[in-house]
């Protein structure tokens, strides 16, 4: 049954800037290959971290953490970051911004084009390829960012609140493509969110984090079988994941910090 | 607002101009100046068209200069500010140098370039170059510097290489930048040009420039003439900054947040 091996796998891992205070505290967490894990909190519980970990963007200070099975900074090539804000290149054209993870790797013009236009009639976006990204809505404007992280056909996807500034209508319906175009392409996902909606809608492993110092509080399964239908949000089974979720997070917020 | 707009665009300006010459006149009738101390529009414009081809002359010597000083301060500028932008000890060991050389007038140092670049149309160039030079890189080296954090953390996310993370990334990012200095710029050039030859006169060759015709017309007290040398320089510097802003506008209309209301 082990025989998986993990896509990440943090072992006792901690963080911390210089000889500042601990963002991050003892950090254990094994993620496979089909986990698409969510992690919730208040604010400055480390959650953006643990992705910046993740990414090499931001290496730890003692533990350790591997991504699948090498070092972060080595596993780049096979994991793609979507950021709080879409941040597309405003000079180019969603079409372009698409392609610029291939252009970075030096791929051809003909395969680039091609794969980057997929990319967009894959998050329904084939109509506005040569849109500037100011002429995009930011639901749209999302959809181009989740297209170009796919263009590499990454194994790990990590998302840092990408739907956070939109209104919930978008949010919801942005949930449920991303697990459709997850149904295609089969990534792992990390998760950050201030949603507990969107955590239980998305995932099978919600990590629950408290602040001072950042750390993980609680895990909860969602256990409800992919595919997800917008239904979901409506049944009692789910509404009981949202309030346990909710009442873990109160307690994170009224218990004293250690 | 959109109503409005041509309102704002040509009649306001168009009547607080008319009451600007409505004073003028007015001013010349009641204390009773002559013409040599205060012309009137209308003697300003038989001035221009009867030394039109002197200053059309001078305006073209002018332009020229200030075309060459301009565009030696746009190259220049661009290639310094990516050394200032990219590397921090460069930035740290020129930059201060920089602004000293831009709190030096250049006034003061124009008999030195003048010994040096030679009193003609190089010494010229180069006073327009040094004056316009300053804005274009303070600017653009800001822009490479503003990058957003986030834009580099996804080139870095992708492996990117670091002339890839210039080229495709800063350099872009800092466009809207390079063309504001450019347009502080192209409102300098002129100025340094016209004042170069104010100082050289016309060892510069031909008639000389405009800055030549002001001391002229200034040493034969032909003041309308002047005034008209005036109206040529400005109508001269307007057209450099229309160019630039033709430039600003090619580059960015299609994207800048800048012409965002043009569009809609």
């Amino acid at each position: 049954m082990e025989s998986v091996p993990p896509i990440v796998k943090f072992t006792s891992l901690q963080k911390r800037y210089g000889v500042g205070p601990v963002v991050l505290d003892t950090i254990n967490l094994t993620v496979a290959p089909d986990d698409f894990i969510s992690f919730i909190g208040p604010s400055g519980c480390g959650k953006s971290t643990i992705l910046k970990l993740v990414s090499g963007l931001s290496p730890g200070s003692t533990g350790e953490l591997t991504v699948m099975g090498v070092k972060p900074r080595e596993a780049r090539d096979r994991q793609a970051f979507i950021f709080q804000d879409a941040t597309l290149l405003p000079w180019l054209t969603a079409q372009l911004n698409v392609e610029i993870p291939l252009r970075l790797r030096g791929r051809p013009a003909v395969e680039r084009q091609t794969t980057a236009r997929k990319m967009l009639e894959l998050v329904g976006l084939g109509k506005v390829a040569d849109y500037y990204p100011r002429q995009l809505s930011g639901g749209m404007k999302m959809r181009v960012s989740i297209a170009r992280a796919l263009t590499l056909t990454p194994q790990l996807l990590l998302l840092d609140e990408p739907f956070g500034a939109l209104d919930e209508m978008t949010r919801n319906r942005l949930n449920e493509e991303l697990l459709a175009v997850r149904s295609l392409s089969s990534f792992t996902a990390l998760f950050v969110t201030h949603s507990v909606t969107e955590a239980v809608f998305l995932s099978n492993r919600i990590v629950v984090m408290a602040a001072n110092p950042g750390r993980f509080y609680a895990e909860v399964a969602i256990d409800f079988p992919y595919p997800r239908r917008p239904e979901l949000r409506g049944q009692p089974e789910f509404q009981a994941k949202v309030n346990e979720v909710t009442r873990l997070l109160h307690e994170v917020e009224i218990s004293p910090s250690s | 607002m959109k109503k409005s707009f041509p309102v704002l665009t040509w009649f306001l300006p168009a009547v607080s101009g008319l009451i600007f010459i409505s004073l003028w006149y007015g001013v010349r009738v009641v204390s009773g100046l002559q013409s040599w101390i205060l012309p009137t529009p209308v003697e300003i414009i038989a001035a221009a068209v009867h030394e039109h081809t002197r200053l059309l002359a001078a305006a073209g010597h002018t332009a020229l200069g200030a075309l060459g000083g301009f565009l030696l301060a746009a190259i220049f500028g661009f290639f310094t500010s990516l050394m200032l932008g990219l590397s921090k000890s460069l930035r740290a060991s020129l930059y201060p140098w920089l602004l000293v050389l831009q709190m030096t007038p250049v006034i003061v140092l124009t008999p030195i370039i003048m010994l040096w670049a030679g009193p003609g149309m190089p010494g010229i160039i180069t006073i327009t170059w040094l004056i316009s030079y300053f804005p274009i890189v303070a600017n653009m080296t800001q822009g490479l510097l503003s990058t957003d954090m986030n834009h580099v953390a996804l080139f870095r996310m992708c492996n990117a290489r670091r002339w890839q993370e210039v080229l495709l990334l800063r350099v872009p990012a800092a466009l809207p930048y390079y063309l504001a200095g450019l347009r502080i710029a192209a409102t300098l050039a002129p100025i340094g040009a016209i004042f170069g030859e104010y100082m050289v006169g016309n060892a510069s060759g031909g008639t000389g420039g405009l800055g030549f015709l002001v001391y002229s017309y200034n040493t034969q007290i032909k003041i309308p003439a002047l005034f008209a040398t005036a109206l040529t320089s400005c109508l001269l510097g307007f057209v450099f900054v229309a160019a630039v802003a033709w430039l600003n506008w090619a580059f960015l209309h299609k994207w800048h947040d800048s012409f965002e209301q043009a569009d809609h």
